[in-house]
């Protein structure tokens, strides 16, 4: 018995425990208690202001009009040496054929955009060799009409990036994730078809104002997963005959702990059976085929307008990380499912099939059939409409939704794209100056070179002086060392920190 | 013009070097702060940018975590003379310097430290560099300040073996000192020393030591020369999700400061450290440590919580010998979810390293006093060389 297994046997138990427990102490009829505030998505006319980022109306992410150059690449020549050349702005055409390479873009506002023709694509062939198809770390990066196959770890991967736009990519078996931002503020994924992921097709981790929608999804183990991320709309995609469709974590170990403002409506959640194929280990192996969607530790999540068929374990699962043995401890982290809405959904032949442990609980409901709605560990404030049209487990407590709509809410993307440097000329030849040249002058005393001071009294009203000397330093004086040159820092950088350094006080 | 600068610089100059004995604070901030009305604050290209939620985590361009800075120049001084005093320990064989030496990387180039008496300390001495970002201390994150770690060596007997009441009288007890700390907390001169004043400059000076001026910073703000092709390439591989490193050991400071369980080897003949597990009261964690940085890794071998490996490349290995391959007969670990096996080549490992080679930055390095208030001998890593040998020696 591998270690998945026999997690998998304690999580049985302890839900089966937690089970009985639940069912002495909650029988409690929610019905009649109101939830949640009427107006809670009436957002759209006035955006809302959250924690100094407004949001609310805006259904894209701006460009700064086209101003660049156009790369174009074709079969036989290498995206990556465009985008070394590519200066922020430019945009890299790929017509069709096969490119075998790793992408990294780490740059600010590149496009990559596959040029299709008579349907062919553009393809990034990983061959099983290469680690991820793209990489970057650039803001304002769009990436868009590529297939990408076959690679080893993830087809796009984003750390840090903001104001990311990610579509009409087709990925296809290509490792962990097929589309992974992650530390990313502000972004759109969109029209993707991805299968053959062994673990979440689209994966958005620790982000904010995220909006994933019109992707179609199959033959992965997890379809979407939105974790440990805020203020994320998952609408209009296509999950099916994946494990788990449709996943909202928090998972717990990671440095942004909370997950919060996600809501999940118009999607087609069809048919998740497929056969757990997750590497030993990961969180998702956990995950019992025949789920819809899976809500674990997540708050302020909204369902509605979804059409959950066929799922054969059941069309909704929400629970805690109480109940999911295999995770591992964050005292930081608050583990239940808070303030759930189940707004009006379709569902239709769920659990037709359920797990072991999952049958064991609908045993005391008197039926060996699968639920469309089951709720296992605590979960405050939630609310449920028409609850009398499902099979349902544990939800008896929860109150009826005071809201019955998401849609005043368009979007969480930003009013305005996230500013890369807001800060001035003068404060970044401050940063400068402190970050670099202080590692060697003091205002006043000799460390490894002269005092500033000194400087200041040989380059007075020259900055450009100072510019030239640092670009190509020669020695100047026998009793200190030979200064490097700072032709690592911008032109504008190194302008910025002389003018600082003549000026500097202290 | 030019003349009264001069004149000023000469005074300045003049006042700021001591003489033999004769101790003095600078009254000037450490490279990389600026002076703002007597206190010392953080300046960094890397505060152009943002980070999400402001935790100081994501990718090339993400901001630190807020640093532990606005302490006075006379605080950061005083906390360096303390933290290379050997007055600090009980039998005045050690000073902080002794396990963390800033010619080692700020730790000692041992696989577990040795505390007073040649005591086995049982962990590897964790390098202080960047530690003023850091809100988890101690390879089982049992503290949560700089102030709340340092009482954990001051007082274990197996480390410094000192008392609060006798630290803080024998502090008292040292005209020089009694001077020192008029000077850095001013008004208090007609009063004793209090232990927080000494943690307050220890901490001042551990929070000066910053490294984000390595070839990778560069890089990162945009000076893709800085790398080589094949440091590129390891980057690649250290962000990829094969190789997953940066999942953990996450820019700008290489770590996320979470506790992985990993199920790393002890070093021959020693039992599993259960690590956080025992600080957590929890399976879950055990032979969990806190993600450690990974800058000037370079500096600081052996490599893990006890020392299990002597060489980077060895440490880097480790994560593709399959998983769990380390872990213990009858030991059931709840092993780190990206703990995989990403069956990296020869190559790719050594691209990872020359990559790590890549985050040396040692240019904030500070100066190692001559002499300390107490007169009592200043280590060196000379000392420290024969210290070990002598270790050795009695472990035999």
């Amino acid at each position: 018995m591998n270690q998945s297994r026999k997690w998998a046997v304690y999580f049985f138990i302890v839900v089966v425990f937690a089970a009985g427990f639940l069912i002495g102490k909650l029988n409690v009829d929610g019905s009649k208690t109101l939830i949640g505030d009427v107006d809670k998505y009436q957002t759209s006319i006035q955006a809302r202001n959250d924690s100094e980022t407004q949001y609310g109306s805006v259904i894209s992410i701006e460009r700064e009009p086209f101003n660049g150059q156009i790369h174009t690449i074709e079969q036989g020549e290498s995206i990556q040496d465009a985008v070394n050349d590519a200066q922020p702005g430019d945009v890299i055409r790929i017509l069709p054929g096969t490119y075998k390479e790793t992408v990294y873009i780490d740059k600010d506002n590149i496009t990559l955009t596959g040029v299709i023709i008579k349907g062919e694509w553009p393809t990034l062939e990983g061959n099983y060799e290469l680690n991820d198809a793209i990489l970057y770390s650039g803001n304002n990066f769009t990436v868009e009409n590529l297939k990408i196959t076959h690679y080893k770890g993830n087809g796009i991967m984003g750390q840090a990036g903001n104001n990311f736009i990610i579509r009409n990519n087709i990925i296809l078996d290509s490792g962990v994730y097929g589309i992974f931002p992650e530390f990313g503020k502000n972004g759109i994924i969109e029209y993707n078809v991805l299968t053959g992921t062994e673990d979440a097709a689209i994966y958005v981790g620790m982000c904010d104002n995220v909006h994933v929608a019109h992707n179609e999804v199959f033959a992965n183990v997890a379809g979407i997963e939105i974790e440990n991320t805020r203020h994320a709309i998952v609408e209009n995609n296509y999950a099916h005959n994946n494990t788990g469709g449709i996943l909202v974590f928090i998972t717990p170990g990671l440095p942004i702990k909370t997950t919060y403002d996600v809501i999940v409506r118009d999607n087609y959640v069809v048919d998740n059976n497929h056969e757990n194929f997750g590497a030993p280990g990961s969180i998702v192996a956990g995950i019992p085929k025949g789920t819809g969607i899976l809500i674990m530790a997540g708050d302020d999540v909204t369902l509605q307008n979804n059409v959950i068929t066929g799922n054969n374990n059941a069309g909704i699962i929400i629970t805690d990380h109480g109940n999911a043995p295999n995770l591992t401890l964050d005292p930081e982290v608050e583990p239940n499912s808070d303030r759930i809405a189940i707004l009006d959904n379709l569902m239709y032949d769920n659990g037709a099939d359920p797990s072991e442990l999952v049958k064991a609980l609908m045993l005391t409901k008197m039926t060996t059939r699968g639920p469309d709605i089951i709720r296992v560990g605590e979960s405050k404030d939630s609310c449920i409409l028409n609850r009398e049209k499902y099979l349902s487990f544990g939800i008896d407590e929860f109150g009826t939704c005071a809201f019955t709509s998401t849609y005043g809410t368009k979007t969480y993307l930003l009013e305005k794209p996230v500013v890369m440097q807001a800060i001035n000329a003068e404060e970044r030849g401050k940063l400068t100056y402190y970050s670099v040249c202080t590692g060697c002058h003091a205002y006043n005393v000799r460390m490894v070179g002269p005092p500033t001071q000194e400087i200041q009294a040989l380059y007075s009203d020259n900055p450009q002086g100072i510019v030239d000397y640092i670009s190509n330093p020669t020695r100047k004086r026998a009793d200190y060392p030979e200064m490097p040159p700072q032709n690592y820092l911008s032109m504008e950088l190194r302008m910025a920190a002389a003018q600082f350094m003549l000026d500097a006080e202290q | 013009m030019r003349n009264s600068i001069l004149i000023i610089l000469a005074t300045f100059t003049a006042s700021s070097f001591s003489h033999n004995g004769d101790f003095h604070l600078s009254e000037n901030c450490p490279s990389s702060f600026e002076n703002v009305n007597g206190h010392c604050e953080y300046r960094s290209l890397y505060h152009q940018y943002q980070s999400l939620e402001n935790k100081g985590v994501g990718g090339l361009r993400t901001s630190p975590p807020k640093v532990r800075d606005g302490f006075s120049p006379q605080q950061i001084d005083l906390g360096r003379y303390l933290f290379f005093d050997p007055l600090l320990s009980g039998n005045h064989s050690l000073s902080c310097a002794s396990c963390h030496h800033p010619n080692l990387g700020f730790s000692d180039a041992r696989a577990r430290s040795i505390g007073v008496n040649a005591l086995d300390v049982g962990r590897a001495s964790p390098t202080l560099w960047n530690v003023g970002f850091l809100t988890t201390f101690f390879w089982d994150a049992r503290t949560h300040s700089l102030e709340d770690q340092m009482i954990g060596p001051l007082f274990a007997e197996k480390e410094m073996a000192n008392t609060p009441e006798n630290l803080v009288q024998e502090i008292n007890a040292n005209q020089i000192y009694r001077t020192l700390f008029a000077k850095a907390y001013p008004g208090t001169d007609k009063e004793l020393i209090t232990l927080n004043q000494i943690y307050t400059s220890i901490a001042a000076f551990e929070a000066s030591l910053i490294s984000l001026n390595s070839r990778y910073d560069q890089y990162a703000h945009g000076h893709h020369q800085a790398l080589t092709l094949n440091e590129i390439q390891g980057l690649n591989i250290f962000r990829s999700f094969v190789a997953r490193c940066a999942e953990c050991h996450t820019p700008p400071l290489f770590t996320n400061q979470q506790v992985a369980v990993l199920g790393t080897p002890e070093p021959q003949g020693r039992p599993l450290d259960p690590g956080a597990g025992k600080i957590f009261d929890s399976l879950k964690l055990r032979g969990g440590f806190k993600v450690p940085t990974l800058r000037n890794i370079n500096q600081t071998a052996p490599y893990m919580h006890s020392g299990a490996f002597t060489n980077l490349r060895d440490a880097v290995e480790f994560y593709t010998k399959g998983r769990g391959h380390a872990v213990p007969e009858g030991e059931e670990l709840l092993l780190h979810w990206h703990i995989w096996e990403p069956e990296l080549t020869d190559n790719e490992i050594d691209l990872l390293v020359d990559f790590l080679l890549t985050l040396t930055d040692e240019s904030g390095k500070p100066q190692v006093p001559e002499s300390v208030p107490s007169g009592l001998p200043v280590v060196s890593v000379e000392t420290m060389q024969l210290n070990q040998s002598a270790h050795a020696i009695g472990e035999k």
